[in-house]
């Protein structure tokens, strides 16, 4: 029974990575209609650039927040330098190119940094607290976790609901050609989307690295199980990225703990296979017309 | 295959040879000519470039599926190396517990592959693109931990060892590795391009152009996608286990998601859709990440970081470039080039025609043969 709780209360913190890293994935596809396979590759960028300002003996926090602002950065560069020549060709051009650009990242940071696996520091200790005489396997920076991802997940509800700008975004996101020809700006609003998505990775990355290890292609799983999660809660839904989130996060926990951890990402593809089987269109969004 | 000519011509205007029309022969004939070349060139190199031969056939192979799947019924697949480790461990799997022999080891190995490539493609019906690729990506990253799981089945990191078939006492053994190798790589040729000028094929291409107007014209678009998938799958099994074959052994290291890209990368450099493309395709992965990448590093003194990962960042880049400037790849230069000159040397309508019809595919679902979109421009 403490296993159990254990491994639940483990794919709670992970499911809640899970969620941010789907949460990028869906801002942009809903946005854009394009999966951003370079999505882990772009935060282990971020990553390493934090690595970077904590080496040279900054404060974690400054750290953290230029790992933020590097993502929004690199995600509004990306958007316009590879992402837009590609936005109203074929969707294959554009999945082939995020995943040649993930690719490119990844190679880059080999010959930069090398494959060498470093530590990066936690802001609270990663180790499970006691509670009432028992070790249950939830540390401050689960905590932490939690509640970062819950601030990333209102924050955006709140800038998408209550602002100007969000009902431009979600604007843009649904009908594309009639915001324009309302008067709203399409394509920096586009590019702003892929600032926060990619940003939201960056904070996912920050959240995972402590407790694996950074190399350069760290997020690689991480973004599969984000692909699973946005796939499982709706690939255009931002709540069914939370929800998704926490469905994968446990079910791997769940696999990991009891069947075997080396499992886990071939029950990733099972999670996807079966959600689509019942549910093609994910949990929270409403199944789309195809145009002919 | 829209550029073969069914004639020669000489300069005369006289036809002097004819290539049959039906297209299992031509086809067949094409196979003869290049077997008596590649045999020659097998005894004119040395034994280790022989090697090298024979893994351009195997991704030749694979790469024949790839734009099969991509190309041609427009269905992306980023995990074509998994497909790749499941017909290579099938097929070592056959040797260590069996004593069927080559052939049906090899038969064996491809039906495995394609019945994992059912399980993909049957999902896969119900998607567009990016799940399927989502998909793809996870079995390419997610099946090499299986092995490492079931460690006493696979071998571990060490993994199976493949001891090559021997051959009749006057061949050289790799020579004759190389010899089945090129062979299985012009016959899966052989079948590909017939299955292709056959209602499959027609099919095929109709699914991806327009999966609402295949489906009003009788096609089973569902049942279609997954032929597609099996039959693709199916090659990768076949180049997985000729793989093993030559690299006498098979372990999860082997198969790890830079294969999986160079897959992508080749298919998409020699020109996505193009059978002919896949040969530039399989030289460009065998050479770059070995010869070439050395090279370059050597030349400009790189250390052992980033000559380390030279190739990857090659191919990435690559694969960004070529899409964002030349989504044909090489084999759509080739016929860019072709179409101006001929527009250059023939007059009228007919050549702006034919020019304008293969630009009005969007790449990369486009091997020149576009058969529901018809633009007629500048007759």
């Amino acid at each position: 029974m403490q296993f159990f709780l254990n491994l639940t209360l483990g794919g709670i913190a992970s499911g809640m990575i899970v969620a941010a890293v789907a949460l990028g994935l869906v801002l942009i596809f809903r946005s854009t209609n394009v999966v951003n396979f370079a999505q882990g590759a772009m935060a282990m960028i971020t990553t390493y650039v934090a690595y970077g300002v904590l080496r040279d003996g900054a404060d974690y926090w400054l750290g953290f927040v230029v790992a933020l602002a590097a993502g929004l950065v690199f995600g509004a560069v990306t958007q316009i330098v590879v992402i837009r020549p590609v936005q109203n060709k074929s969707p294959l051009n554009a999945i082939i190119v995020t995943f040649g650009f993930l690719i490119l990242l990844e190679g880059l940071a080999g010959a930069i940094y090398g494959g060498t696996n470093r530590v990066f520091p936690a802001p609270f200790s990663v180790v499970g607290q006691k509670l009432g005489g028992t070790q249950i396997a939830f540390s401050p920076f689960d905590v932490f976790t939690v509640v970062a991802v819950l601030v990333l997940m209102v924050g955006m509800l709140a800038v998408f609901r209550g602002t100007d700008l969000g009902l431009r975004m979600r604007a843009v996101a649904f009908a594309p050609e009639t915001a324009r020809l309302l008067g709203v700006r399409v394509r920096p609003l586009l590019t702003l989307g892929w600032a926060l998505a990619v940003s939201a990775g960056a904070l996912a990355a920050l959240l995972v690295v402590p407790t694996a290890q950074l190399t350069p292609n760290f997020m690689d799983v991480i973004l599969i199980y984000g692909f699973t999660a946005a796939v499982v809660g709706g690939l255009d839904s931002p709540v069914g990225a939370l929800v998704g989130g926490l469905v994968t996060g446990l079910s791997l926990a769940y696999v990991g703990g009891y069947l075997g951890g080396s499992l886990e990402p071939m029950a990733a593809l099972a999670l996807v296979i079966v959600s689509l089987m019942i549910r093609p269109e994910g949990l929270f969004s409403r199944p789309a017309p195809r145009r002919v | 295959m829209g550029g073969v000519r069914s004639t020669v011509q000489t300069l005369t205007g006289k036809r002097w040879f004819r290539l049959p029309r039906q297209p299992m022969l031509r086809h067949l004939s094409f196979m003869a000519v290049a077997m008596v070349i590649l045999y020659f060139l097998t005894q004119w190199l040395s034994a280790f470039n022989d090697y090298q031969v024979g893994q351009i056939a195997f991704y030749a192979i694979a790469l024949v599926g790839l734009t099969l799947l991509t190309g041609i019924n427009g269905q992306i697949s980023l995990g074509h190396g998994g497909f790749m480790a499941v017909g290579a461990f099938t097929y070592a799997l056959l040797v260590e517990h069996t004593t069927w022999g080559l052939i049906p080891d090899l038969l064996v190995a491809v039906v495995a592959t394609a019945v994992a490539g059912l399980v993909i493609g049957i999902p896969a019906t119900r998607l567009r693109g990016p799940y399927l690729a989502g998909m793809t990506l996870t079995v390419a990253l997610g099946l090499p931990y299986i092995t490492t799981q079931y460690e006493t089945v696979f071998g571990g990191d060490q993994g199976l060892t493949t001891p090559p078939p021997t051959g009749p006492a006057w061949v050289n053994p790799t020579e004759w590795v190389t010899w089945i190798q090129l062979f299985g790589a012009l016959i899966v040729l052989v079948l590909v391009a017939n299955l292709l000028r056959s209602r499959f094929g027609r099919s095929f291409r109709a699914v991806r152009d327009d999966e609402i107007a295949a489906s009003l014209a009788g096609i089973h678009v569902a049942r279609t996608k997954v032929t597609a998938f099996m039959v693709s799958a199916g090659c990768a099994g076949l180049a997985g286990a000729f793989l093993a074959l030559s690299a006498g052994v098979v372990n999860s290291g082997e198969f790890a998601l830079s294969l999986s890209i160079y897959l992508l990368a080749g298919m998409v450099i020699g020109g996505t859709g193009s059978l002919m493309g896949v040969w530039w395709g399989a030289i460009i992965i065998v050479y770059l990440p070995t010869d070439w990448a050395t090279s370059i590093a050597n030349a400009f003194h790189a250390n052992t970081q980033v000559s380390a990962n030279l190739a990857v960042i090659i191919f990435g880049l690559v694969l960004v470039v070529t899409m964002l400037l030349a989504p044909g790849g090489i084999q759509g230069g080739f016929r860019w080039v072709g179409a101006r000159v001929g527009a250059y040397f023939s007059s009228g309508g007919v050549s702006n025609m034919t020019l304008s019809l293969q630009e009005s595919t969007d790449p990369p679902v486009s091997d020149g043969e576009p058969v529901m979109t018809i633009k007629k421009q500048g007759v």
